[in-house]
């Protein structure tokens, strides 16, 4: 373990865990307010088509990646107020077409490599000083905006027609909440990957509403719970030798089971 | 600008899925009074709020609230004062009732500035004047219905508006809290000189505590003004749009005639 914590891979693996531990803590939150936990699971199966889009077109997949599910996720959002589709039907539609482009993508690119699968489970120990500083930057713009917009997110949140009726902008917030989301999920991806990157959306603010019902300590207690999961998680996968993503999002899983239980109990 | 009429409708269509919410509503609204809007339910008494309020665009017709379209009203930061039929979507949802309160001024706020020191006292010289100052901490969640009622109506004066707007008040009210809320209404009107529109079911109680009663069926027909009183009103409730006065002026009914 101690030899471990010398070694500058894992060294980079923690900082990164701890930065979007702390970013998708505090969006989880909201996403779990505002009823988004299905949009999270879209947006993030939609990057897989622009991740793919990226090998294609030679691109760093980070930027096709945010590009394509923001993207997606401000054409659910015009499909279901434009009153064209019901929201659950037009995620569903929106991110297996993104899934499917992915696939064609890939074989059009004609990678089929071990860099996939990363993005699909995430490979946290593989990441480099580049992937650190993109993580930071994205991580400390996303957070800036939401620490700006705060109180005008929890008036979304509690009442949307009101918030638009005492004037505050709500289709620009509502749009800029999916592009955040988007950024988020693209590099939260080289944690968990994208497969399991909802998880990290949704299960640490649906814990911290169990234990509290206030919002602040919500937001702490939801950062903290995807904080210690994924410091858990990683030292874990590292031990017993398990896929690190999965661990986390499984650590995480029973962290829910235990606040549910908790909730339980004391109702 | 005070002669400016507070609602005016013109030839008004909503229409949702190609069935009609709302046909043909030619209706005005001056200023200072205390309006009842009655009807059966899916009369499209809500839509007809959420018409003035601008939440929903008419497919045919013209709005005006004080002489403008509701959209360019509420950028130019005058709102209106709204209480929804349920205003606490999510019963569990972690604020408390100053959080609450300080909502109807965030707008006003603009984005990325937090309430201030007036923010906050304006916010609890409503909670006060509704005599709710005690619970200004307690999770929204934690109050009785009525008790929430009044959260709400100070989270929309807050807003200090012109037009104040309920959408069914009273309908989780026991009779007694549904009067005084009727008089809680007209006396914040007789202090601050608002207009107020208020949907109800319940007829008896419009006709007892407001000025003029729109009667509401989706559609509105103009008629010759026979005398009618409020037994005439009752008994008419299954028309389309009536616009009734009563007291000191004469009355005028406005029926359906198909």
């Amino acid at each position: 373990m101690i030899e471990l914590l010398g070694l500058g891979f894992w060294q980079r693996a923690l900082a990164a865990g701890l930065v979007l531990a702390l970013l998708c803590g505090v969006l989880s939150v909201f996403v779990i307010l505002r009823r988004l936990a299905f949009i999270g699971v879209g947006i993030s199966h939609s990057a897989f088509g622009g991740v793919a889009l990226g090998f294609l077109l030679g691109i760093d997949p980070l930027w096709t990646g945010i590009a394509f599910s923001a993207g997606v996720a401000l054409a659910i959002e015009w499909a279901q107020t434009r009153g064209h589709l019901e929201e659950d039907a037009a995620i569903g539609i929106f991110f297996a077409a993104s899934m499917a482009a992915g696939v064609l993508f890939l074989h059009l690119s004609g990678t089929y490599n071990v860099d996939v699968f990363g993005f699909l489970f995430g490979n946290i120990l593989a990441i480099g000083e580049r992937q650190i500083l993109q993580i930071l930057a994205v991580a400390a713009g996303v957070l800036a905006v939401v620490a700006l917009f705060f109180k005008e997110y929890v008036f979304i949140s509690f009442d949307e027609e009101m918030a638009w009726v005492c004037g505050v902008p709500v289709t620009f917030l509502r749009a800029l909440f999916l592009v955040l989301l988007s950024l988020a999920v693209i590099v939260a991806i080289y944690l968990v990957g994208i497969i399991l990157v909802s998880a990290l959306l949704v299960i640490p603010g649906a814990t911290a509403r169990n234990l509290t019902g206030h919002l602040r300590p919500m937001l702490w207690v939801s950062v903290g719970t995807a904080a210690g999961t994924t410091l858990a998680g990683l030292f874990a996968s590292a031990l017993l030798d398990w896929p690190s993503g999965a661990t986390v999002v499984l650590l995480l899983s029973g962290a829910f089971f235990l606040s549910a239980l908790r909730h339980r109990l004391r109702t | 600008m005070t002669d400016l009429p507070a609602v005016q409708l013109d030839h008004v269509w909503v229409i949702y899925q190609q069935r009609p919410a709302l046909e043909d509503i030619t209706l005005t609204i001056p200023p200072g009074r205390y309006v009842g809007i009655i009807g059966p339910n899916g009369a499209g008494k809500s839509t007809l709020l959420k018409v003035i309020l601008g939440l929903i665009r008419p497919t045919r017709g013209e709005v005006r609230v004080f002489g403008e379209p509701p959209e360019s009203l509420r950028k130019k930061g005058q709102l209106l004062g709204y209480l929804p039929q349920k205003p606490l979507a999510h019963p569990q949802f972690p604020v408390t009732v100053l959080e609450v309160v300080l909502m109807g001024r965030y707008g006003r706020l603009g984005l990325g500035r937090r309430p201030g020191p007036r923010d906050r006292e304006a916010a609890l010289a409503q909670l006060e004047r509704l005599k709710i100052a005690h619970l200004a901490d307690r999770p929204i969640g934690a109050l009785s219905g009525g008790e929430q009622q009044r959260v709400f109506i100070a989270r929309a004066l807050v807003t200090e508006p012109r037009l104040l707007v309920l959408d069914e008040p009273t309908i989780s009210l026991d009779a007694c809290a549904q009067d005084d809320l009727f008089e809680l209404v007209h006396d914040l009107k007789e202090d601050y000189g608002f207009t107020v529109l208020v949907v109800s079911h319940d007829i008896g109680a419009v006709a007892r505590h407001v000025e003029d009663v729109i009667c509401l069926n989706r559609r509105l027909y103009v008629h010759e003004p026979p005398p009618i009183g409020r037994l005439a009103l009752e008994s008419t409730f299954g028309c389309s749009v009536e616009y009734l006065f009563h007291g000191e002026i004469p009355h005028r009914v406005v029926r359906r005639d198909d």
